[in-house]
């Protein structure tokens, strides 16, 4: 989902920034107003932040014949609320494009808003609705994480085709496209990033049930793993 | 049980990573005869594809720090990806020995409390 460095239009490139930026300054806050409220919770924090540097460094082989890596942010959204991953996934974004020339400065604020917005978001929002449907802990996490996956991927295959409407089908054509390199890409990698974040849940729940418990991830009863 | 389960997963998850290495066909060489490269990164399909779109596109900024090669590349994804494993690792191993010991401790102070509660004449 990495737009590359110089890859979207001036105006894009800045109104995507614009549109990230509340998200970041929101979540440190939402990072901050956790962590003076629970100091311990601090390593749990820095284990969201591992996980997405593990996740989004390994590119996968998908059936497409081409790569492309999961991102990771599911878990952090589902363990300390969709804000706090916008300004872990800016650690992360930053990491990537000042070292490994692996999206840009750019492009910061328009795979910002992917990665660590609208993925992070739908994640919570979609574990909420497993929840309330009243599905078993592993199967909402693993819907959340993997949706989000998608999602992220399906918002980068929109910024481009809106960047660079096809010059005769125009916006639609052109997300058809993009969406074809990187959704169709996702849909295997999204199945292991939804599977591995139910992998790291079960540790927790299995090892530190009274941080997940405090954190309102889980509901007590089904702790008896 | 659940132990049982994440190997399921696990498995799944390199299956789902091996499959396609093995059921991708290499494909036959473009219209310039080039040959096509499997595997490649999405995102430079993508980028390629902006070329397709809007050949007049200028890159307007370049990467301000390119890796110095494909294998510098790897080191660096490589440290981005030991980097979080190792903390990850370090994490779940504090807590399954925080685990262990919280067990012990309880068993510790029920054999102390049985110890000191019984009683010489009920040794049945």
């Amino acid at each position: 989902m990495h737009i590359m460095e110089g890859f979207l239009p001036i105006e894009h490139a800045v109104g995507w920034a614009v549109a990230s930026m509340p998200f970041v300054a929101y979540g440190i806050g939402s990072i901050k107003k956790q962590i003076d409220a629970n100091p311990e919770q601090r390593m749990l924090l820095g284990v969201a932040a591992a996980f997405t540097f593990v996740l989004s460094a390994l590119k996968l082989p998908s059936v497409t014949g081409s790569c492309s890596h999961p991102t990771g942010t599911g878990l952090g959204a589902l363990l300390f609320g969709p804000a706090a991953m916008a300004p872990i996934g800016l650690v992360v974004l930053l990491f990537q494009a000042l070292l490994l020339a692996h999206g840009g400065l750019t492009t910061l604020g328009a795979n910002l808003f992917s990665m660590a917005i609208v993925g992070p978001f739908a994640a919570a929002a979609l574990f909420r609705l497993a929840r309330r449907l009243t599905l078993s802990f592993a199967v909402s996490v693993f819907i959340a994480a993997s949706v989000a996956d998608l999602l992220t991927y399906v918002t980068t295959s929109a910024q481009l085709a809106w960047a660079f409407p096809d010059p005769t089908g125009g916006f639609v054509t052109s997300f058809a496209k993009f969406a074809g390199i990187f959704a169709i890409t996702q849909i295997p990698l999204a199945i292991s990033e939804g599977l591995l974040t139910v992998v790291i849940f079960n540790a927790l729940a299995r090892f530190n049930p009274q941080e997940l418990k405090d954190m309102n991830v889980v509901r007590p009863p089904e702790l008896r793993a | 049980m659940k132990r049982h389960q994440n190997i399921l997963l696990l498995l799944a998850v390199v299956l789902l990573a091996a499959l396609p290495l093995w059921l991708v066909q290499k494909p036959l060489p473009d219209a310039n005869g080039q040959p096509v490269e499997l595997f490649a990164g999405a995102d430079n399909k993508a980028m390629a594809l902006i070329g397709d779109i809007a050949p007049n596109y200028v890159q307007w900024f370049k990467p301000v720090l390119e890796p110095a090669s494909s294998e510098i590349a790897s080191l660096l994804f490589a440290l981005q990806a030991a980097l979080g494993a190792g903390f990850i690792g370090y994490y779940l191993g504090v807590s399954v020995t925080r685990e262990r010991l919280k067990r012990e401790l309880l068993i510790m102070a029920q054999l102390e409390a049985q110890a000191r509660s019984e009683n010489p004449t009920r040794a049945d």
